[in-house]
């Protein structure tokens, strides 16, 4: 087997008297997508918090490409390769599409520091992030600001930016949620090609596109991850279904 | 130095705290309930000290003027809300700071026009002029030791009408949760009218009070405003009880460091050189103070929000 | 040319076309007036880095402005006297000296307070920065070197090499150049990679960390640049008053260069000059109809936060816009 690109080892969160994230364990494998389901409140957001450095864990260590990241801030994180997408978009409002992307860009490159020269006349910049616009398909519309733009296509942008992050893990927090169907199938391909580019902790509602895509599952309940396996395997796990199909069915 | 000096210093230290107190409960609980930054809240000080200043002068009393501070505050303050503060509590902080800050200039050139530039003056009431001997043989001033006592006062009665009234309970969920409140039933915009003259009241109140002890004047306020900040910084934004600890805080630091420093300095330097420089470190010192706090804690040491 | 770029060529023109028209007519006091107005403008494009840029609210920018004037006020009177100032270093009443001590004092300055104050946000940020200023304030009224209470006084208008200081309108130009590079310095961090970065840091500090770039060093860096420029201004305006008091250490001047910054327009280039040449105006006007005038300035401000939001450039030039 090969040796996991994230790796998280009983992780703990409390807060008071609630256990957010109860002993969680889970691996990212090179190419895959693992995703992560769980009813409304089981505490996945908690843990994608905890993953991306949002929020620090109780206890437990994440291992990001065999490094203990667990002393690293979210800035430190996404400069290591983990690029990360929001439940709700995260954009800068003022900025264009093409410009959120460009700030993504010139964090890959570590170079914000620089004082004097105009960002958009810079090719090093404005040209990599045109490209991930073209990727997602929102290159039409590069000049408009994000806060002005429909809700699928601040989806679309999210995905740029996490693109131009070039990372070595994507962390994607319901990248469906809002989107009409027709945007879901798009969107649902386009992960399915980017699996290739790195792996992918994919967390969704949407269960069609959970199940045509994951390699892998794990159910999150209470805190605890109650499953993992293949599509069929969770289909087919008693627990699960009792846990938590049960209550969407 | 003497151990009665000593006392009497910590006590004035105390007293300053529990003025300091009434500014930075009603502040706090300002931002706390309604999440606005009040700047004009030295304003009411000032409104409740000239109220006082000028109807004591006039009746002769100086306790219809005490009343008559508090009711002239908590009115401009209910005004105040209804007519500008109330467009704000959307806005952000910028927007807040801005319009308070034009409602200072707009209250002390005001209170210029009414009553002139020059300072008005309010006496200590006969019933607490005089001195009580303190334990080891030093006397301190009764009016002072009487500001401490209401204080204190004010310090309980905000804990039990928070803790034990519906009010209270009101105003605890709306720190919490401004939709539930609405969804309770409560008429949300009364409630911060009520809060914000309640605050103004206890503004005003201290202005009255630390007014019979100073010359009462405009810009009298701003300086108390800027301390109670410091305060409510320390203490934690929204936190009545951080309010009080730090307001205790910052009244003895300041005391005592005005006190003793140029003291402690005088063993080491020339007696001159060392009440200068003293006195200029005594008097950032509970800035000082708020930096180490901050660098440690940056949300105070009793914040009320996570 | 965009609309606003015409509005703000008009407005650098109509700056410098007043006192020359004044200098022709013989009337120097509106050449006081209007370096007065470019002084202040400065101020507040310092602020505008911090505050227009950056989103914080720095409630204590006078501290800067004042150190600058200090930073003048002090070196001149050393260089007057004759006397050495301390470890060997001399006085001087050379304006590029001058401006480069107060620029590296105010920097060096702001580096500590700038990284407390950012541990903190929102409305803690502006309570900090305020106190902050407030303790240099204290300092220099009981700091009794410097005059204490009763400010410093600049016997000689401090010198630049080639230019008679001591004549309003030379004076003027020394501060419009130095306005116009400030203006400058703003145009060209706004574009850079660093001015992305601020103004991301502004609108979501959660999502700039989250593609690599931690706000924090971002911020401090601006907040540095940003006393920087404001102590500049304020060794100017020392000079320009040939006086340095507490007053320019105070919260009233550190709401006044904010005021600035709205009346004309936040993070825009020329809202502060916009403001600046606004707020002497209404200063000068109402000021000599009656005494009471910051009664109506609190008027207008109220208006204008309440109503008219966008400020004098929003009102000349429309909404910001953004590449």
């Amino acid at each position: 087997m090969a040796e996991p690109v994230l790796e998280i080892s009983d992780l703990r969160k409390s807060f008071g008297a609630l256990k957010a994230t109860d002993g969680v364990s889970l691996t990212l494998l090179p190419g895959e997508i693992h995703a992560l389901i769980g009813p409304n409140g089981a505490g996945k957001s908690t843990l994608i918090h905890q993953i991306s450095g949002s929020l620090k864990p109780d206890s437990g260590s994440i291992r990001f490409l065999g490094r203990d990241v667990g002393g690293l801030d979210m800035a430190g994180r996404a400069r290591l390769g983990l690029g990360r997408s929001f439940q709700i978009s995260s954009l800068m409002p003022e900025f264009s599409a093409l410009r959120n992307v460009m700030l993504a860009v010139q964090a890959r490159q570590g170079s914000s520091f620089r004082f004097l020269r105009p960002v958009t006349s810079d090719a090093g910049l404005t040209e990599p992030a045109m490209a991930m616009l073209e990727r997602v398909g929102l290159a039409g519309r590069a000049g408009v600001p994000a806060a002005e733009l429909s809700h699928g296509e601040r989806r679309q942008l999210e995905i740029a930016v996490a693109l131009a992050l070039g990372p070595k893990a994507f962390l994607f927090d319901e990248p469906m949620a809002g989107m009409g169907p027709e945007g879901s199938r798009a969107l649902t391909k386009f992960l399915d090609d980017l699996r290739r580019e790195a792996p992918i902790l994919l967390v969704e509602h949407d269960m069609e596109a959970v199940f045509a895509l994951a390699d892998r599952i794990s159910v999150l309940v209470y805190g605890r991850i109650v499953a993992t396996g293949t599509a069929d395997d969770i289909r087919n796990d008693p627990e699960v279904r009792r846990a938590y199909l049960g209550e969407t069915a | 130095m003497s151990v009665e000096l000593l006392i009497e210093q910590l006590l004035n230290g105390l007293q300053l705290g529990m003025m300091l107190f009434l500014m930075a409960a009603g502040l706090t609980l300002i931002f706390g309930v309604m999440g606005l930054i009040n700047l004009a809240h030295g304003s009411l000080y000032m409104v409740g000290a000239f109220a006082c200043a000028a109807v004591a002068t006039a009746t002769g009393s100086f306790w219809i003027g005490l009343v008559a501070s508090i009711a002239a505050a908590a009115a401009a303050g209910a005004l105040m809300e209804v007519v500008v503060i109330r467009r704000l509590y959307e806005r952000d902080h910028l927007d807040q700071v801005l319009a308070t800050f034009a409602l200072i200039l707009i209250f002390s050139e005001g209170t210029r026009w009414l009553f002139g530039s020059f300072p008005l003056y309010l006496n200590i009431p006969p019933l607490l002029q005089g001195a009580v001997p303190l334990p080891g043989g030093g006397r301190y001033q009764l009016y002072r030791l009487a500001l401490i006592g209401v204080g204190g006062g004010v310090a309980l009665g905000l804990y039990l009408l928070i803790s034990r009234t519906r009010l209270g309970m009101r105003i605890r969920a709306g720190e919490s949760d401004r939709e539930m409140i609405a969804a309770l039933g409560v008429d949300i915009r009364t409630l911060y009218t009520v809060v914000f003259a309640l605050g103004a009241a206890l503004a005003g109140l201290a202005g009255a009070m630390v007014g019979a002890l100073q010359s009462v004047q405009v810009g009298m306020g701003e300086p108390a405003l800027i301390l109670a900040f410091v305060v409510i910084v320390i203490g934690g934004i929204g936190s009545i009880k951080g309010a009080l600890f730090g307001a205790i805080l910052v009244g003895v630091v300041d005391t005592m460091g005005r006190f003793l420093l140029p003291k402690v300095l005088a063993l080491a330097l020339p007696p001159a050189q060392a009440g200068a420089i003293g006195a200029a470190i005594a008097s950032m010192l509970i800035y000082i103070v708020m930096a180490l706090i901050l660098a440690l804690r940056p949300r105070g040491l009793f914040s009320a929000q996570a | 040319m965009t609309r606003e770029t015409a509005v703000n060529t008009g407005l650098a023109l109509l700056l410098v076309a007043f006192p020359l028209a004044a200098q022709a007519m013989g009337e120097p006091f509106y050449i006081t007036l209007a370096t007065r107005a470019a002084i202040l403008a400065l101020a507040a494009v310092g602020l505008n880095v911090a505050l227009g840029l950056g989103g914080l609210v720095s409630f204590g920018h006078a501290a800067f402005f004042g150190l600058g004037g200090y930073a003048a006020g002090i070196l001149s009177t050393h260089a007057f006297n004759a006397e050495p100032l301390f470890l060997g270093f001399e006085g001087t009443a050379s304006m590029p000296w001058i401006w480069l001590v107060a620029a590296v004092l105010c920097g060096l300055v702001a580096l500590p307070i700038g990284a407390i104050s950012l541990r903190t946000a929102g409305v803690y940020f502006i309570m900090i920065t305020l106190a902050f200023a407030q303790m240099i304030y204290y300092f220099a009224v009981s700091w009794p070197a410097y005059g204490g209470e009763d400010g410093l006084s600049i016997f000689v208008r401090d010198t630049f090499p080639g230019v008679n200081t001591a004549l309003p309108l030379p004076f003027f130009l020394i501060c419009y150049a130095l306005l116009l590079g400030g203006l400058a310095l703003f145009w060209l961090l706004r574009g850079s990679r660093f001015g992305a970065a601020l103004e991301g840091a502004r609108q979501n500090p959660v999502r700039l960390a989250a593609v690599g770039i931690a706000p924090f060093g971002i911020r401090l860096t601006a907040f540095v640049v940003s006393a920087m420029v404001t102590g500049v201004a304020g060794a100017l305006f020392a000079d320009l008053n040939k006086f340095v008091s507490p007053s320019m250490l105070s919260w009233q001047m550190s709401g006044e260069l904010i005021v600035l910054i709205i009346l004309g327009g936040k993070g825009r280039l020329f809202g502060p000059v916009a403001g600046a040449m606004l707020y002497v105006l209404i200063e000068y006007v109402l000021g000599g109809i009656t005494e009471r005038w910051q009664f109506f300035l609190g008027l207008v401000l109220l208006m204008v936060v309440l109503f008219a939001r966008g400020g004098l450039l929003g009102l000349l030039a429309g909404k910001a816009r953004h590449g």
